[in-house]
């Protein structure tokens, strides 16, 4: 009984770092039908931030407080691949919708330069980057709201994007002048200090819970149900299915198609970002940080069938509690007597990478059974 | 007599060009030092693999992310033989390659038995290739998985054998990969600069031979169907032709001409190793053929040849900006230039550029027929 909770728990620890990862490429690729192979660098600017974040609560100012960067590093995480996945669809997938194999290149040699990017430029200096291009993106708006001021738009403009620059630039040379930890560039990975209520198990009788793993179910389930209110509830989240279903029919009903392109694109990345706060609690964080998930992410969406939220819940959780079941050699626990044989082929794939070949070849399995998924969308507009 | 004069002229080109080709490829060795000769023989090997790429994206519409499987297959058949006739290096072992003593293997397991002969080896570089991605391709087209759906299948394939040559040490030693320097072929030593010589000229014999045979295939009825397949595979269904065969047959083509790249390229460099598997390889690969141009059998070839040789001048002097340029050239292709430089070219794209930059070309007659001249170009 310890054991089959064990292993559900074990699954479902996998299974949500997964779905997490996978929630935004879900988003993106369902809805949008966009092949997004730069999600694993939009996890990886997010654990970045998160270490970024958790140096600026080492600071003397805020020390008192730094059980609580993990909260902050969330909401900034979201914000920063956020604003890149924004920049990143106006600037790129904008030009090439409805071609697929195409957006997959390109976004493949845009996670080229953002890995790059890390490698090379100060951690500084991206902060300041990202304060200035949020300042000078977001200051006419706050203006104009605070003002009413509706003249001489480019003006506003030049003057915020002026002001946006000087405030990075102020920035960057203070952090690298306070945290000098991130005034270099390194390809080297770092590593995220944990709050100490985050370190450690949860004792439960005979065994103990990891809490970073609790910490990242929880995650989980709550960006899974934010993500479910906001397509099912609010008014956007209605504009973006419409303008799934049928783009032209919503375009002529008044929706602003192209808003929601790029709304659903940054919504994308920035559960991308909140993943790579999740990931960062796992392991070090380093350039390739993100080519370790995409696959995987590709994997579940795809099992769990295109443009299903739920498809993508059933189909993480599988491969999770698969992935203990097989990669633990579970098998030989509950059924000691096994023939020899199939005791061998157990042990065979009794490790983590074992574990993986042998998943990804049930999957090409399952899709022969299921071509378009365990929750293939039904319709007429469905492509069979 | 106008007439053979016209017919005649283009032949005396063609003789030139091909002449000095060939004067190029004999003369190479003692023109370049050793160490370039051994990069651009890789170089030409890595073209045949995108030729191959070429054949199934370029005219069949299939974007594979994973011919590193079928390169990295060719490449081990090589090496397995390679390893198990290296006298100077399995003597210990009592006729075993060498790393097995290192793990305790005291028996050659039984797939590597048939790769003792070189006659069973110089088939299997291409035909196990050619075999695992017939397979392959049968199981994804059978169900009609296209597109996207397609390359990520394949990218999970890559990953899966990825995964399983990088952690079987005692079989084909893991992530340390197969030597191949040390071995007596023919009397040479693999590694030494005139059996690397010789390698260069079988790499551009083949290359060429490849070449002709993807032309053949592309300008005739097969080709047709390749082609019919990627503009509008409904309509080829629709018209009483099964699509599933002529896949599977370009997909497994495609997969032995990346096992004999693969073959050649790991001779050429002295080892094979799982990272010939990695995902970012087979993706390089494909923006070769895509920054040549897809569609056109000498812009796969020379995309190859002309990226790698900037990758390695460019990573020499600056290693930083590689990735960048890279990157860039990826976006730069796919959102302006999408039938590559070739491409480019044949669609008149030089005289677009002057006529933007001001300067316009002056039509002598009705314009389409100056495209018509200017698309006989091509392959």
């Amino acid at each position: 009984m310890s054991l089959l909770l064990e292993s559900l728990f074990n699954g479902a620890a996998i299974g949500s770092v997964l779905l997490i990862a996978a929630l935004g490429l879900a988003i993106v690729f369902g809805l949008m039908g966009v092949i997004n192979l730069a999600h694993g660098e939009l996890m990886m600017l997010g654990a970045y931030t998160t270490y970024v974040v958790q140096s600026f609560f080492k600071l003397p100012l805020l020390e008192p407080l730094f059980g609580a960067y993990i909260f902050v590093a969330v909401v900034v995480a979201f914000l920063v691949s956020g604003l890149v996945g924004l920049l990143l669809e106006r600037s790129v997938i904008r030009r090439l919708y409805g071609r697929p194999l195409e957006t997959l290149l390109a976004t493949w040699g845009v996670s080229l330069i953002l890995q790059q990017f890390v490698r090379t430029v100060p951690l500084a200096w991206s902060t300041g980057l990202w304060l200035a291009a949020m300042l000078g993106l977001a200051g006419p708006l706050v203006v104009n709201r605070l003002w009413g001021l509706r003249q001489r738009p480019w003006l506003l403009r030049l003057g915020s994007w002026v002001v946006a620059a000087g405030v990075g630039v102020a920035a960057a040379g203070w952090i690298r002048s306070a945290m000098p930890k991130l005034a270099r560039a390194s390809a080297r990975n770092v590593d995220v200090t944990a709050p100490r209520w985050l370190r450690g198990g949860l004792d439960l009788g005979d065994w103990t819970l990891p809490v970073p793993r609790l910490v990242i179910i929880g995650l989980t389930i709550l960006a899974v149900l934010a993500v479910y209110w906001f397509l099912n509830r609010s008014l956007w989240g209605l504009r973006i299915r419409a303008v799934t279903q049928n783009r032209a029919m919503s375009d002529c009903l008044g929706i602003p198609t192209q808003a929601v392109d790029a709304l659903t694109f940054g919504i994308g990345s920035g559960l991308a970002g909140v993943a790579g706060v999740a990931v960062s609690l796992l392991g070090s964080v380093g350039p390739n940080v993100g080519g370790d998930y995409i696959v995987g992410c590709f994997m579940v969406v795809v099992l769990g069938g295109v443009g299903n939220l739920w498809g993508a819940v059933v189909a993480s959780a599988g491969i999770g509690v698969l992935t203990d079941v097989i990669g633990a050699g579970r098998l030989l626990e509950i059924w000691p007597q096994m023939p020899t044989w199939l005791q061998q082929g157990v042990e065979f794939f009794a490790t983590t990478s074992m574990a993986r070949v042998l998943i990804f070849a049930l999957i090409v399995l399952v899709l022969q059974v299921r071509p378009a998924g365990l929750f293939p969308q039904r319709g007429r507009m469905a492509e069979v | 007599m106008a007439d053979t004069r016209s017919r005649w002229q283009p032949r005396w080109r063609q003789v030139l060009l091909w002449g000095m080709g060939l004067a190029l490829v004999l003369a190479l060795p003692s023109l370049v030092s050793p160490f370039r000769l051994n990069l651009l023989g890789r170089y030409l090997s890595l073209a045949i693999v995108a030729l191959g790429i070429d054949l199934i994206w370029g005219y069949t519409g299939l974007l594979s992310l994973g011919q590193g499987i079928f390169f990295a297959l060719g490449g081990y058949g090589a090496a397995m033989h390679l390893q198990l006739n290296c006298h100077s290096c399995s003597r210990a072992a009592g006729g075993l390659p060498e790393f097995f003593g290192l793990y305790g293997v005291q028996q050659l397991p039984w797939f590597w038995e048939p790769f003792h002969s070189p006659w069973f080896t110089l088939v299997a570089i291409w035909l196990v290739p050619a075999v695992v991605a017939g397979l392959l391709g049968f199981l994804v087209f059978r169900n009609r998985i296209k597109g996207v759906y397609f390359s990520i299948l394949t990218q999970a394939a890559l990953l899966v054998f990825f995964n399983f040559f990088n952690g079987q040490q005692k079989l084909i030693n893991g992530t340390n990969g197969l030597k191949t320097d040390l071995t007596r072929l023919l009397g040479l030593m693999v590694g030494s600069d005139t059996m690397q010589r010789y390698l260069f000229w079988l790499t551009a014999l083949l290359a060429l031979f490849t070449w002709l045979l993807c032309r053949r295939l592309v300008r005739g009825r097969f080709g047709h169907a390749l082609l019919a397949i990627r503009d509008d595979e409904a309509r080829l269904r629709c018209l009483g032709y099964n699509p599933t065969p002529f896949k599977t047959m370009v997909f497994a083509l495609a997969g032995g001409l990346a096992g004999i790249s693969g073959a050649l390229y790991t001779v050429q460099s002295g080892i094979v190793s799982p990272q010939f598997m990695a995902a970012p390889f087979s993706i390089e690969m494909v923006i070769w053929v895509a920054v040549g141009g897809r569609g056109t059998l000498w812009g796969a070839m020379a995309g190859a040849l002309a990226i790698n040789m900037a990758k390695s001048l460019v990573s020499e002097a600056w290693p930083q900006t590689w990735l960048f340029i890279q990157g860039g050239l990826f976006l730069l292709v796919v959102t302006t230039l999408q039938g590559g430089v070739v491409g480019w070219f044949q669609e008149g794209g030089p005289r677009r550029l002057l006529a933007r930059l001001g300067w316009r070309a002056r039509l002598s007659t009705y314009p389409a027929l100056e495209l018509e001249t200017g698309q006989e170009g091509e392959d």
